[in-house]
């Protein structure tokens, strides 16, 4: 029930200032995910959605420092 | 994909196990709280991979598998009023109530629908505007921030065939309910991610403060498990009994304001029955008094009464972590997802279901006397 899935934004239709809606790209499947809750998104984007909504915006910095940090923890076990 | 295969990489996972293995001084009691967290563990075998010391709980993070029959029962007899669609996630569908479930009365005739977002139910009501739509909503903050949102929506579009019934619940309460169990013997948890994306991390520190366990926001993948895991033990094995982000590409402390500004508005906080556990003071929402024109329990003068769980299911034990599914008798022979007896067999986040479609593969196969480790 929690499942939610990360998903490309390809545009935002901003016509209606209650519902904002993307349309989004999930691997090759594609889909209409509101954008209601995230002021900062825009085309090219990830979010996480689930049921329709999208929950939040992926934070590539973030996710960035995480991969960084677990590819250093093995280097330094390893060599690089 | 991005964002989901650079999580599934084998060697950081066998990296961070041995890493957890070598850090690991004594056994602990873990509980992933969400079952999606739980289908992870079974399909990547990630308990096979991690040191002996490390007990898993699974915990009852499964809407699907706590909702009470008597919701259940509701919805079918809502179904069968030939005046009403019935619209639900897929998941609800094969649900036993006291008698039946969902699939078996649409078989019987009745309107019963699947959809993938709340917001198509909202659709299939203005599309009929001759039927009474009624969204049957279950799930945990991660979804209640979209019901809310139908909701409103219905009342802006003024749709008067539209109503819900509203069977959410909340994740902080459950574990209270846990902790202050006299049977609890769970030394730290792994909080559900998604979760935290709505609600973010202030209602989990007064928790991890008050019973002294740690708790690690964790994400779904593979790598993000143990990643979750590995915080833990350093946690524990640090005696901090705090609350740290081990999601933080999705979760931002705050979560999302807009969608717990509209889930205020929509719901008030209600006691709450759960299926196999009782019921857990304030663990679930119902519709404020507002919005309570949308509420089908009202629309429908549907009697507010409980059921006791039918048959041989244990689904209590299940989702409380005192029983792994292989110790129920009617495991794999009398309950299968295609004949489920009870809930945790049905979902896609049941932990009877993970034990089911992963079998031998992702069973832990250390013998298991209980589930709990004593110290």
């Amino acid at each position: 029930m929690c499942l939610a899935v990360p998903g490309k934004i390809i545009s935002i239709d901003e016509s209606n200032p209650e519902m904002r809606m993307a349309r989004v790209k999930f691997g090759e499947a594609e889909r209409d995910i509101s954008v209601q809750w995230l002021e900062d998104v825009e085309a090219g984007d990830y979010i996480l959605a689930h049921v329709g909504t999208a929950l939040c915006k992926v934070d590539e910095k973030e996710a960035e420092l995480t991969l960084r940090a677990l590819r250093e923890m093995w280097e330094a076990e390893n060599g690089p | 994909m991005k964002h989901i295969d650079e999580y599934r990489d084998r060697e950081l996972v066998l990296k961070l196990s041995e890493r957890i293995a070598r850090e690991i001084s004594r056994s602990w009691n873990i509980m992933e709280i969400c079952g999606g967290q739980t289908h992870t563990l079974m399909k990547y075998s990630l308990q096979q991979l991690l040191p002996q010391q490390i007990n898993l709980i699974h915990g009852p993070g499964c809407p699907v598998c706590v909702t009470p029959v008597e919701m259940i029962d509701r919805a079918i007899e809502l179904a069968m009023n030939p005046g009403v669609i019935l619209a639900s996630f897929g998941d609800m569908m094969r649900v036993p109530g006291s008698h039946t479930d969902l699939l078996e009365a649409k078989a019987k005739g009745a309107d019963v629908r699947m959809v993938y977002a709340p917001l198509d139910a909202l659709q299939q009501a203005m599309d009929h505007p001759d039927r009474e739509v009624v969204f049957f909503a279950v799930g945990f903050e991660t979804t209640a921030p979209a019901v809310a949102m139908t909701v409103r929506e219905a009342r802006r579009r003024q749709v008067p065939n539209f109503s819900v019934l509203v069977s959410h619940v909340r994740v902080p309460p459950a574990m209270e309910a846990l902790l202050g169990s006299e049977l609890n013997r769970i030394d730290g948890f792994l909080a559900a991610g998604h979760v935290c994306t709505v609600m973010g991390e202030a209602e989990y520190r007064p928790i991890a403060e008050r019973y002294g366990v740690p708790i690690v926001i964790t994400g779904f993948e593979p790598v993000d498990i143990l990643l979750g895991l590995h915080t833990l033990i350093g946690m524990l094995e640090g005696g901090r009994n705090e609350v740290e982000n081990a999601y933080t590409r999705s979760v931002r402390p705050e979560g999302n304001l807009q969608a717990k500004a509209i889930m205020g508005e929509v719901f008030d906080l209600t006691d709450r029955n759960w299926r196999g556990i009782g019921t857990i003071p304030s663990s679930g929402l119902r519709l404020s008094q507002d919005y309570e024109d949308f509420d089908a329990l009202r629309r429908f003068s549907l009697k507010e009464t409980q059921q006791a769980e039918p048959g041989v299911c244990m689904a209590g034990e299940i989702l409380t972590g005192r029983k792994r599914p292989p110790q129920c008798s009617a495991f794999g022979s009398a309950c299968t997802p295609e004949h489920p007896k009870g809930a945790p067999m049905v979902s896609s986040e049941g932990a009877c279901a993970a034990y089911y479609a992963y079998g031998s593969a992702g069973e832990d196969p250390r013998p298991q006397e209980s589930s709990i480790n004593e110290h």
